[in-house]
């Protein structure tokens, strides 16, 4: 899932400081599960926004919404009513989904209330980590299914380096080392030939270098 | 305008059934004194306290708000006071970022024998509240 944070609650002040009615908008999906922009969210830092601009003496009329999902104009319908009664829109959604309600209301200030991390998992109660780039062009099947471009530190395909002390990676001892945990898990599975291979440098033209991707799927067009 | 020496904060402690609540009762039957401005709301855990519950208050223009719970390793649910002072550490800072003052929010731990304890807390509560007068929400929400 898409894994975000909530910005501080003096940024979002500054980004709202020039309206006076305000939509704030939680996200049901990614951001829910990742405690930053679900109903809940929304609702904390409305409380602290409300208060804020009370004690200031420029109240603060807001209207809160948490729609299904933001990145799909199917569910972004449902903020109409109600963003036409405000000055601007707040969304606590992921980078895609600020994006796709500031498409679908071109006349109106939208702004981030929450700072898009990494695609990443739980790793347990309040705990997530990166596991993702995206990078267009999946190698996970030579790696044992664990991803050094994302999880190795200098994103090396022939690793380990010379680094790697007690599991740990380098650069951050935090950190387990990417190629540690290659290794283990092709042992595992019996694949360590695997690594008797070179691999060539990656091919990064899929990934998001030349700009944003384009994906059409004709099989699924109407 | 409420005049310095009439005021008296109002303060919400939101005690938990196991310790803190026992403990306020236990203050009340041996005839403890304290600020007769301090409300308790009495809840099945510390634990169970939401964010929202104490920002809600704030905004209603309450002046402080302790939360007590039984001491750290005797909470009955085991660790609900443990996620109650993250929780209060979180709304203090909030608190603090938005001009309310963190330190209006206190937690506090106790046993449900502590009633002297409890007693204590609250004094000082209520003064450090004194101290930094009325919620400046206050002005805006009319009478609290
Ligand atoms: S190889 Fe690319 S697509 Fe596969 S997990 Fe790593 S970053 Fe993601
Ligand atoms: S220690 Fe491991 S994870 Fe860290 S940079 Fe070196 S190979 Fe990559």
């Amino acid at each position: 899932m898409i894994v975000a944070s909530p910005k501080p609650v003096t940024e979002l002040k500054k980004l709202i400081a020039r309206h006076d009615k305000v939509l704030f908008v939680g996200c049901g999906t990614c951001v829910t599960v990742c405690l930053a922009g679900g109903e809940r969210e929304v609702g904390i830092a409305s409380y602290a926004m409300r208060m804020a601009r009370k004690i200031e003496g420029q109240p603060l009329e807001l209207t809160q919404i948490t729609i299904e999902r933001q990145c799909e104009n199917e569910f972004i319908k449902d903020l109409a009513e109600p963003a036409s009664k405000t000055d601007a829109i707040v969304s606590f959604g992921c980078g895609a989904g600020v994006q796709a309600i500031a498409e679908r209301f071109p006349h109106k200030p939208v702004y981030a209330a929450l700072n898009t991390q990494f695609l990443g998992i739980l790793e347990e109660q309040a705990v997530w980590t990166e596991k993702c780039l995206g990078c267009g062009d999946c190698m996970l099947a030579e790696f044992g299914g664990i991803c050094p471009v994302t999880r190795c530190a200098k994103r090396m395909l022939n690793g380990p380096c010379g680094g790697s002390t007690e599991q740990r990676c380098e650069v951050d001892a935090d950190r387990p080392c990417a190629w540690q945990l290659i290794y283990t898990r092709l042992k595992n599975i019996n694949q360590l030939d695997r690594l008797d291979t070179i691999v060539p440098p990656k091919d990064w033209r899929p990934s998001w270098h030349a700009g944003a991707r384009k994906i059409v799927r004709p099989e699924h067009r109407v | 305008m409420i005049e310095s020496g009439q005021w008296e904060p109002k303060i919400i402690a939101f005690c938990c059934n196991y310790c803190a609540y026992a403990a306020a009762d236990l203050a009340g039957s041996k005839r403890m004194q304290y600020p007769a401005s301090v409300r308790i709301i009495h809840s099945p855990c510390t634990g169970k306290i939401e964010m929202e519950h104490i920002l809600e208050a704030f905004e209603k223009g309450i002046d402080g708000i302790l939360v007590a719970g039984c001491l750290e390793g005797g909470c009955h649910f085991l660790e609900g006071n443990l996620r109650a002072r993250k929780r209060t550490d979180r709304i203090r800072e909030i608190l603090d970022q938005i001009g309310v003052g963190g330190e209006r929010l206190k937690m506090v731990n106790l046993s449900a024998a502590m009633a002297p304890t409890f007693v204590e807390r609250v004094r000082e509560i209520v003064e450090a509240v004194r101290a930094l007068g009325p919620n400046p929400l206050k002005k805006s929400v009319g009478a609290p």
